[in-house]
């Protein structure tokens, strides 16, 4: 099912479309740019392209301990439900942007809530 | 099967294996993380050009003109001799040939260093006092010159800084790396507008990036901020008009962030007159070199005035300074 995700999508080429609306929503978003406010800004948004290949059901395969080790640094400094939720925001936002159909974007929605417990540590 | 070099040794790779595979299979430790071509953890560097297209794919095109690659995707056609960045450090004997005062805080140092190998403009040394004490320093030079040039700012409790500015004497011997960093430029985009934002020494590499940028006939238009904190810090001002009066495609605007107008600059910080005076980046190049903070807060500022990520370069030491500092 997700890899037909991926293709409907668009798959590499939605990925870049998508990683700078959706990384200059987070970082205009008070609620979570501390989290991704990185001296290595590439880095962040190489992450960030990683992260958004994932949602689209693409080739990136993060297990359930590689996402609990990634983020267990910002679980430390207070990362909680609410980031959480406001990153799919800006997410939702940026596809909405892009003009991607409403089924597509909630099939990304629920490809990033499989990863909410692992992300959050719990 | 192909033959991996690495830190004076070889692996083997298997036809269709990837290096990052490889290396690992053998018991070497890359740091990698997507291991799709992603995340661009694992990068590693090429001695030659002859990497496949696919492991260059969404690198920023100076590193891969500097034959930068992933280790997760490449897999090698022919024999391969790789390294990880910037582990080379080895160093070159250099002659002080020229000392000029720029102004009260910065003076230029000419370097004689006959062992340099080819290095692009707005690249950055490390300078050894001795073995065991160095400081990077933006070139600004471009290739072409007589010898390499130095900004060197006095800094108040600068081991370095000051005896480069009290002791150092011209015909004086001391060691340098090899240049390195991906802040420069590159010519193919010849009518992209280019941003160049520096503060303080910060100036050094946009002196090289833009003088080459003008030899390679870059045809867009080029505006150079240059800031200070008070007017006796800016330098190069008479230079940089001449500059401008003779390429008309060249504007330069000094700025001073702690002082009103005046007829010789713009009141205000560097970045904020720049993107004051250009709110929308989209398509355009941007070079950020100067005070760590300074360059963070232009690259997010920079980014979100719709610049690309990859068309944003800045000094590849700016976590150094300032961890120095």
């Amino acid at each position: 099912m997700s890899n037909d995700l991926y293709q409907k999508i668009g798959g590499e080429a939605a990925v870049n479309a998508a990683v700078d609306v959706f990384y200059r929503r987070v970082l205009s978003d008070d609620r979570i740019s501390d989290f991704f406010d990185d001296v290595d800004m590439e880095r962040q948004a190489a992450k960030q392209k990683a992260f958004l290949t994932m949602a689209f059901g693409g080739p990136v395969h993060y297990t359930g301990a590689d996402m609990r080790k990634g983020h267990a640094h910002l679980v430390a400094r207070g990362l909680n439900d609410s980031h959480f939720d406001a990153v799919v925001e800006c997410l939702v936002g940026a596809l909405q942007e892009l003009n991607v159909p409403a089924e597509l974007i909630g099939e990304v929605g629920a490809v990033c809530e499989t990863t909410r417990n692992d992300v959050l540590g719990k | 099967m192909t033959q991996l070099h690495f830190n004076e040794a070889v692996y083997q790779c298997e036809p269709g294996e990837s290096v990052l595979d490889a290396l690992t299979r053998q018991g070497v430790s890359i740091p990698s993380s997507c291991r799709n071509g992603v995340c661009q953890t694992c990068m590693m560097q090429s001695a030659d050009a002859n990497v496949p297209s696919a492991a260059q794919n969404g690198l920023k095109s100076t590193l891969q003109a500097q034959n930068y690659f992933l280790a997760c995707v490449c897999r090698p056609t022919t024999d391969m001799d790789i390294s990880l960045p910037d582990s080379s450090d080895r160093l070159l004997p250099a002659t002080v040939t020229a000392l000029r005062q720029l102004n009260d805080e910065v003076v230029c140092v000419g370097l004689d260093c006959p062992s340099l190998p080819d290095y692009r403009a707005g690249q950055f040394i490390n300078v050894y006092r001795d073995t065991g004490f160095s400081r990077s320093y933006s070139l600004a030079s471009v290739p072409s010159d007589p010898y390499l040039r130095l900004h060197v700012r006095r800094l108040p409790a600068g081991r370095m800084s000051n005896w480069v500015h009290d002791e150092l004497k011209i015909g004086d011997s001391l060691h340098i790396s090899a240049p390195v960093g991906a802040c420069f430029y590159l010519p193919g985009a010849a009518q992209q507008p280019l941003l160049l934002i520096g503060t303080g020494s910060g100036l050094a590499p946009l002196m090289g990036i833009l003088r080459d940028a003008l030899n390679q006939q870059h045809a867009g238009a080029i505006h150079l901020y240059h800031g200070s904190r008070d007017a006796a810090g800016l330098y190069l001002v008479d230079e940089l008009r001449e500059m401008a009066a003779q390429h008309p495609h060249f504007h330069y605007t000094p700025c001073v962030s702690g002082g009103s107008a005046s007829s010789i600059h713009q009141p205000g910080r560097a970045v904020d007159v720049a993107l004051a005076a250009h709110p929308d980046l989209t398509g355009w190049r941007v070079y950020l070199c100067g005070n760590p903070d300074m360059v963070k807060s232009a690259r997010k500022k920079a980014y979100l005035a719709k610049a690309a990520m990859n068309d944003i370069h800045a000094d590849a030491f700016v976590r150094v300074a300032a961890a120095n500092q």
